[in-house]
C-alpha cells in the first residue's frame, strides 16, 4: 500500500513523519540532529530513500547532511567518517558544506555587492541555506538557496558546491536588501517541462527566472506593487514570500507576497492580485492541489507586525478557482487562543488520490488533511518550532 | 599526545565520546591543532573556523590552563602542561541564552 513520508525542520532537530495511505495513524521518527537548527529537507522525487537536509548553527555554521535510506541513516556527503579525506590525485575531497561564493575572473574581487539597511553597499557574507531542491531526473543533482542571496548547484549527491553565479551577477544585484529574516534565498522552483527553466525568489529582491539552466536570469516582478519600498513598482525590492506551481501548468505561478496573494499565467512575465476576500493579504506559505491546478491554499497572517493567524483562529484558506474566492478551513484546527505563525517553508501537498494537505507551525503542531483540505487532525502537537514542511508520496 | 575537548554538537558530528587525542609533528600551535583535528575529522571543517577566511568563528573560543587563547597568535607555541597532555586544549561555544 502506498504511504507518505513527512520531513519536518525545526529550529531543534528534525524529524519524520510516516504513515500509510490513510493516512491516520503516524509514526514519529526524531529528533534528527538534536539541537540544530534544521532549516530544510526535501527528498529526490528520482530516488525516494535520497533525502537532503540542511542542519545550520549560529555556532558552528552551514552542514549539509544526506540520507540514502529514507532517513534512517545519514551522512555528511563530502566528508564521511573514516574515509580518506583526499582523492587519488592528492586534491582535496568535496567538503559538502563549503559554500563560496564565486568572484570576478576578470578582478579576483567579488562579483558586486548588496545593499546594506542602511542603504550603503554591503560585501556578500554566506550565512546558511534556506532551501534544497533536488533535481527532478538526477538524485545526485541538488540546488541550494542560501542567505545571502544566492543559488548553489551540487552536481555530486552534495559532495561539492559550485555558486550558479549568474543571478547574483544580475545587474540589479546592488540593489537588492535584506528583510527581516535576512537576505535569503528561499524559493527554488525546477519547471518539470523545460529543463533549462528554474524559478527562484529572494527576500527582499523578488522573484527570477532563467530559461537557459542559470546562465542569464531575469526579474520576473512586473505588476508586484509594495507600498513599503520607494517605488511600489520597482523592477527589483519586493519581499516575495513563497511561490508554488502545479507540475502540469507550469507557466501558472502563484506568489504569497509580504502583502497580496499574486497569480501570473505567463511565467512570471506579470502578475495580478488574486487576494480576493482573503480576511489579510499578509502570509508565509502558498501551495497547490496535487491534481487540480485551480485549487490553492494560504494561511493568512494578522501584519507584518503581529506575526500570528487574525482573531486567534487557526484557518487555512482554501480557494478552487486560482485566487479572488476562498473559503475557511477549519475543521480540526483550534479557532479560539491560538497565536502561531506558518513559515514560508513549512506547507507541502502529497499526490496521492485524495490530495493531502501538511503545515508546521511556529507552536510546534505539524497539521495534516487527507482530503484536501475539509478536515484535520494533527500529527503531532509539541514540537520545536516548524521551520519546514516536505511530504514524499512513497509508492 | 594533547587532549582536546569539543562542545557537545560537535562531538556529535566528529562522532565521538569524550576528549580527542591528537599526536602533533612540529610545533604545537592552536592552529596545528585545529589542522590535525580538521584532517582526522572532516565533518568538523566550517564548524570552527570559517571555510573561507580561516577565522575562527565568532561564538567558539580556544581556552587552556585557565587563559583565553582565542585572541593569540594562532602560531604561537602551547603551554607546556597541554604539550604533555596534562591539561586539555577546550574549545568552547558560547553560552546563550536567558
Amino acid at each position: 500500500m502506498s504511504g507518505v513520508r513527512v520531513l519536518v525542520g525545526t529550529r531543534k532537530g528534525a524529524f519524520i513523519l510516516t504513515s500509510d495511505g490513510k493516512r491516520e495513524k503516524w509514526e514519529v521518527s526524531g529528533p534528527h540532529f538534536a539541537g540544530w537548527e534544521m532549516y530544510h529537507l526535501k527528498g529526490s522525487s528520482a530516488d525516494p530513500n535520497r533525502i537532503y537536509a540542511s542542519q545550520t548553527s549560529g555556532w558552528f555554521g552551514q552542514i549539509i547532511q544526506r540520507s540514502d535510506d529514507g532517513g534512517k541513516t545519514w551522512i555528511q556527503p563530502g566528508t564521511p567518517p573514516g574515509e580518506p579525506t583526499t582523492g587519488p590525485g592528492g586534491m582535496p575531497k568535496g567538503e559538502s558544506n563549503k559554500f563560496v561564493y564565486d568572484i570576478s575572473a576578470e578582478t579576483g574581487k567579488p562579483l558586486t555587492t548588496h545593499q546594506w539597511y542602511d542603504g550603503t553597499q554591503h560585501s556578500w557574507e554566506f550565512k546558511r541555506v534556506w532551501h534544497l531542491e533536488p533535481s527532478l531526473t538526477d538524485p545526485d543533482t541538488v540546488y541550494a538557496g542560501v542567505e545571502d542571496a544566492a543559488i548553489f548547484r551540487s552536481t555530486d549527491g552534495g559532495k561539492s558546491w559550485h555558486e550558479v553565479s549568474g543571478l547574483r551577477g544580475h545587474d540589479t544585484g546592488s540593489r537588492w536588501q535584506p528583510g527581516a529574516g535576512g537576505m535569503c534565498l528561499h524559493t527554488i522552483i525546477l519547471d518539470p517541462s523545460d529543463p533549462g527553466r528554474i524559478f527562484i525568489a529572494i527576500s527582499a529582491a523578488g522573484a527570477f527566472r532563467t530559461d537557459d539552466a542559470g546562465k542569464t536570469w531575469k526579474p520576473i516582478n512586473r505588476g508586484l506593487h509594495s507600498q513599503y519600498i520607494p517605488d511600489p513598482n520597482a523592477e527589483v525590492g519586493h519581499c516575495v514570500h513563497h511561490v508554488a506551481m502545479h507540475r502540469a501548468r507550469p507557466k501558472t505561478l502563484f506568489m504569497q507576497k509580504h502583502w497580496d496573494v499574486m497569480r501570473s499565467d505567463d511565467a512570471g512575465d506579470s502578475w495580478h492580485e488574486v487576494s480576493g476576500n482573503l480576511p489579510t493579504d499578509f502570509g508565509f506559505v502558498i501551495d497547490v492541489h496535487a491534481h487540480e491546478p485551480e485549487t490553492i491554499y494560504v494561511v493568512p497572517i494578522k501584519s507584518d507586525g503581529e506575526h500570528f493567524v487574525p482573531d486567534g483562529k487557526l484557518r487555512v484558506y482554501r480557494s478552487r478557482t486560482g485566487g479572488n474566492e476562498w473559503e475557511a478551513l477549519t475543521k480540526g484546527l483550534p479557532q479560539h487562543d491560538c497565536y502561531v505563525n506558518v513559515l514560508r517553508d513549512a506547507m507541502a501537498v502529497d499526490s496521492l488520490d485524495s490530495c493531502g494537505i501538511y503545515f508546521g507551525t511556529t507552536g510546534g503542531q505539524v497539521y495534516a488533511s487527507a482530503n484536501a483540505g475539509d478536515t484535520w487532525a494533527p500529527i503531532v502537537r509539541d514540537l520545536p518550532a516548524v521551520l519546514s514542511v516536505e511530504v514524499q508520496t512513497l509508492p | 599526545m594533547i587532549r582536546v575537548v569539543l562542545p557537545p554538537h560537535l562531538r556529535t558530528l566528529a562522532r565521538v565520546e569524550g576528549e580527542v587525542e591528537l599526536n602533533i609533528s612540529g610545533q604545537a600551535t592552536p592552529r596545528a591543532i585545529l589542522d590535525a583535528l580538521e584532517l582526522r575529522y572532516p565533518m568538523l571543517r566550517g564548524t570552527i573556523r570559517d571555510h573561507a577566511t580561516q577565522e575562527r568563528r565568532p561564538f567558539l573560543r580556544f581556552f587552556a590552563c585557565q587563559e583565553d587563547l582565542s585572541h593569540g597568535l594562532q602560531d604561537a607555541p602551547l603551554p607546556d602542561a597541554v604539550l604533555s597532555g596534562a591539561e586539555p586544549f577546550i574549545i568552547l561555544g558560547a553560552i546563550a541564552g536567558g
